[in-house]
């Protein structure tokens, strides 16, 4: 079967029904896109599948097939995307693991909504992120739309 | 059919087939160890290359807690180096264990790190300073006391004379090491205090970081492990028929008598013949184990009379209880929790004749070493355990390297050389853990007439991880991880009386992130306001009356209840709780505004949360392990359980075992304070106010006093 990922064809002879989480970490040596819970529940697996973000832990490679994949490698040559350098910034990550996931996420809702509400972000940022980082993945994603972060949701009494 | 195992094999297949060093894996590390120049070691910490990189060595872990960049901090100050020039290595294990261990512990756990080695990482720094400027007095032929460093040069006002670092390196590295050194006064710490970026976020950003799940090594193969479900219990037999036939499968083996592995080429392959695999366990008198019946055993302990008295006790409680204007009685509960970090746990392994390569997301190196020794019968020296960051650890990859163990087990049913990258599924993951105790606390107050505590009495009742996880006699009788927060109140009672019940089961236990601290102040702090309660008092201002003695356990109180404007009233509907702990060497407290409506419905409007480390070296990543730590405590308090039935843990995954999502992050603002005299903790100590102050607050705005946790089952959701 033939796989576009990161703008590359790659064939590869596995099961129609393989997770394209696990085609694209053990077969095509993508380790970015990470295995966590491997029933979309947390995310960490995120990938973009003609731009939607996708859960690839539950994904069957074979409905992939004929389709733009872009992983956290493939987002950017230089690791310079705007959501990367605000990650960077306020220093978002902490063990990381779930990050690239989270950016994926990220990119994805703001593609979709370049200026998000708080609304928005809980909507579309559902990922589990264990070391508890949630204040600043709202924080950048924020700085990345050219919101105010200081007063998206600020204490009101 | 294949029951066949013999975890001793290794031993009588050791060749004496020549290994080479350095197997060059193309590990990326982050971008400050990158590009190291070759250069002069000045010690074992500092090395200087000629274009004046400093590389200082870490030789703890790096898991998301931030050590990797504030403990170098604390060389480079000392160095007057510029942080701009310093690039970070982690210590080579295998090099710190032929070395007999010269960096000193690698174990990161307890928020040891800064504690624990601020004293030799600052005497490192200053040690190589002073090499430095000896080696510029030497050449330019001035008294050492009219040199200056600062910010990477050294200068001689006098003559004019300046130099980098880079050229004066070799001539330092020979310089005498001096005996002593004369640290800093922390008003001169330009390095200390601040808050460089951390040195291992970029990685983290781009999918370049590698954890241990990330190792790839040619000739690979992957396994899937399933342990028996009932802890305890062993494998009677098993039929792998069928799973054998299964496209990739390679081997399926039993290890340690415990558990069945797939080994196959691609780990979603081995994985899924794994759930093919017919197993006959023998859960070996565990099988009617529930929780129900460990919380009758934890009821009995509650009562018991052989209980543990702790060591602080003092006056007589029991007189002071029946002198007491009222006396309160209650009972606290707390339930098996588990880590589940992000990356579960796994380990790969290859063993090359004598030699064992281990790569594995830790917070032990030198554990995992332990564990290569014991599973493989090989010597310290021949094992080389390499570093990666660690997908979260939160004390579940600290104290037992299990699955490491399991991975070295498989990698010697294999050939020679092959190494097996051996991985748990999240349910795995989450039904073998070594979970934080199940707790019960027996507290009883007494109060006089003028609204003070007068008498004091707990009770714990808990497992002991040291005892059950390392076999550890116990001081006395008492558990000190499991009565952490009793052991010292900071609140004046003259007479009081506390002891240790120890309750074993047969579920594992372990260090869960704030350990005795995640779930002693749930019992204390909240007793606290009982009592603030019965005598009619506000429960900040009866903390504080009780306080008198104790400087900063009431400093740190004073600041939050300041910053969440404790003495002016809330708006309509909203109310609010305080708490006041004490863990890891530092103080931290935590005040909480929510409303809850008649659904039961929680929202939390804001929590100030407090620490004062004493001294803080990286104050933006004290924050982030806070804000961490919050997450980590409305998790617990909401959702948090593991409940066994008939032996085996019901919880799986994420949908089951709910922890926090952004939707439910609360806002939190940080109180950070460096009262100096002292170095506290940080990763552990943010948890532990949290979770009482909470449900004080619930308690303030329903007037349900919740003493068992999760509140799930008492009726509240979050909004």
């Amino acid at each position: 079967m033939e796989l576009r990922v990161n703008n590359q064809l790659h064939e590869v002879d596995v099961e129609p029904e393989m997770p394209l989480l696990w085609v694209l970490r053990d077969m095509l040596n993508l380790k970015g896109t990470k295995f966590a819970c491997g029933i979309a529940q947390c995310g960490a697996c995120t990938v973009h599948l003609d731009g939607e973000p996708i859960r690839s832990c539950s994904f069957p490679v074979s409905a992939a097939a004929g389709k733009s994949i872009t992983t956290i490698e493939g987002l950017t040559e230089n690791s310079d995307h705007p959501v990367q350098q605000a990650w960077i910034k306020h220093q978002v990550p902490q063990c990381g693991y779930c990050q690239s996931g989270q950016i994926m996420a990220a990119v994805s809702l703001l593609n979709k909504k370049p200026q998000p509400t708080d609304a928005d972000i809980n909507a579309a940022m559902t990922n589990i992120c264990r070391c508890g980082t949630y204040k600043r993945i709202r924080d950048a994603i924020h700085d990345v739309a050219g919101n105010n972060a200081e007063n998206t949701l600020a204490y009101e009494a | 059919m294949n029951t066949q195992f013999n975890p001793s094999r290794r031993k009588f297949m050791l060749t004496s087939a020549a290994v080479s060093g350095g197997f060059a894996l193309g590990l990326q590390m982050p971008s400050k160890a990158q590009d190291v120049v070759a250069g002069s070691d000045v010690n074992i910490w500092v090395q200087i290359s000629p274009d004046d990189t400093v590389t200082i060595k870490y030789a703890r872990c790096e898991m998301g807690q931030g050590s990797m960049t504030s403990a170098p901090q604390m060389v480079a100050d000392e160095l007057d180096a510029s942080w701009d020039q310093v690039k970070i290595e982690y210590v080579d294990v295998n090099e710190h264990i032929r070395m007999d261990r010269a960096w000193g512990a690698m174990v990161t756990v307890g928020s040891q790190t800064i504690r624990n080695s601020q004293e030799y990482l600052r005497n490192a720094g200053a040690s190589a300073r002073t090499m430095l400027v000896a080696a510029a007095a030497s050449e330019w032929g001035v008294p050492q006391s009219e040199i200056n460093v600062s910010n990477g040069v050294i200068s001689h006002a006098a003559s004019g004379r300046e130099s980098g670092f880079g050229a004066l390196a070799a001539a330092a590295a020979s310089q005498p090491v001096p005996e002593t050194v004369t640290l800093k006064d922390p008003a001169d710490w330009h390095i200390i205090g601040q808050s460089p970026a951390r040195v291992d976020i970029p990685p983290s950003v781009d999918g370049s970081q590698v954890y241990g799940v990330d190792v790839e090594l040619p000739g690979m193969v992957y396994a899937a492990m399933a342990t028996c479900p009932v802890f305890g219990g062993t494998v009677s037999s098993f039929d792998a028929t069928k799973a054998r036939t299964r496209k990739g499968v390679m081997d399926v083996v039993a290890i340690d008598g415990n558990s069945v592995v797939v080994v196959a080429d691609n780990w979603w392959r081995a994985n899924k013949a794994l759930q093919e695999v017919e197993v006959n366990w023998d859960t070996n008198g565990n099988g009617n184990v529930s929780s129900e019946t460990i919380l009758e055993t934890f009821k009995a302990s509650l009562a018991a009379s052989d209980a543990a008295p702790m060591p602080n006790n003092a006056g007589d409680a029991d007189q002071a209880l029946a002198n007491a204007e009222q006396v309160l009685e209650a009972d606290y509960f707390t339930p098996f929790l588990s880590h589940s970090p992000m990356e579960p746990m796994g380990a790969t392994v290859r063993i090359t004749g004598e030699r064992v390569d281990i790569w594995a997301s830790t917070q032990s190196p030198e554990g995992l070493v332990t564990e290569m020794v014991n599973a493989l019968d090989v010597e310290a020296e021949n094992v080389y355990a390499h570093r990666v960051q660690a997908g979260g650890g939160f004390g579940r990859r600290g104290g037992s390297s299990d699955y490491a163990r399991a991975a070295a087990l498989i990698a010697a049913e294999l050939p020679d050389g092959i190494p097996v990258k051996m991985l748990w599924n999240r349910e795995e993951d989450t039904q073998h853990d070594f979970y934080r105790p199940l707790a019960m606390y027996r507290l009883k107050g007494g109060l006089d007439t003028d609204g003070y505590i007068s008498g004091w009495k707990a009770r714990i009742a808990s497992g002991s991880i040291l005892n059950q996880m390392r076999g550890a006699p116990l001081r006395g009788g008492v558990d000190f991880t499991a009565v952490e927060g009793f052991t010292e109140l900071p609140y004046n009672i003259p007479d009081q009386f506390q002891d240790f019940k120890l309750t074993p089961t047969h579920v594992p236990l372990g260090f869960w992130r704030t350990v005795g601290w995640s779930q002693t102040p749930f019992a204390r702090e909240q007793f606290i306001d009982e009592l603030a309660v019965a005598a009619g008092e506000d429960p900040y201002h009866f903390r504080l009356k009780h306080m008198e003695e104790d400087e900063l356990s009431r400093h740190i109180l004073e600041k939050v209840a300041d910053e969440i404007g404790w003495d002016e009233t809330p708006a309509a509907g909203i109310y609010r709780g305080i708490a006041t702990t004490e863990p890891y060497g530092s103080y931290t407290a935590a005040a909480v505004e929510l409303s809850v409506n008649d659904a039961g419905v929680i929202n939390i409007h804001r929590i100030v949360q407090g620490i004062n480390t004493g001294h803080m070296v990286n104050p933006d990543n004290v924050t982030a392990q806070l804000e961490g730590a919050t997450v980590w405590a409305i998790s617990a308090a909401m959702w948090g359980e593991i409940n066994i039935e008939q032996g085996k843990v019901q919880e799986s995954n994420f949908h089951n075992y709910r922890l926090l999502r952004m939707s439910e992050m609360p806002v939190i603002d940080t109180v950070l304070e460096a009262t100096g005299g002292f170095w506290g903790g940080v990763g552990e100590p943010g948890q532990a106010p949290i979770l009482p102050a909470f449900c004080n607050a619930i308690y303030a705005a329903t007037g349900t006093r919740v003493r068992s946790l999760p509140l799930k089952h008492h009726g509240f959701t979050l909004a």
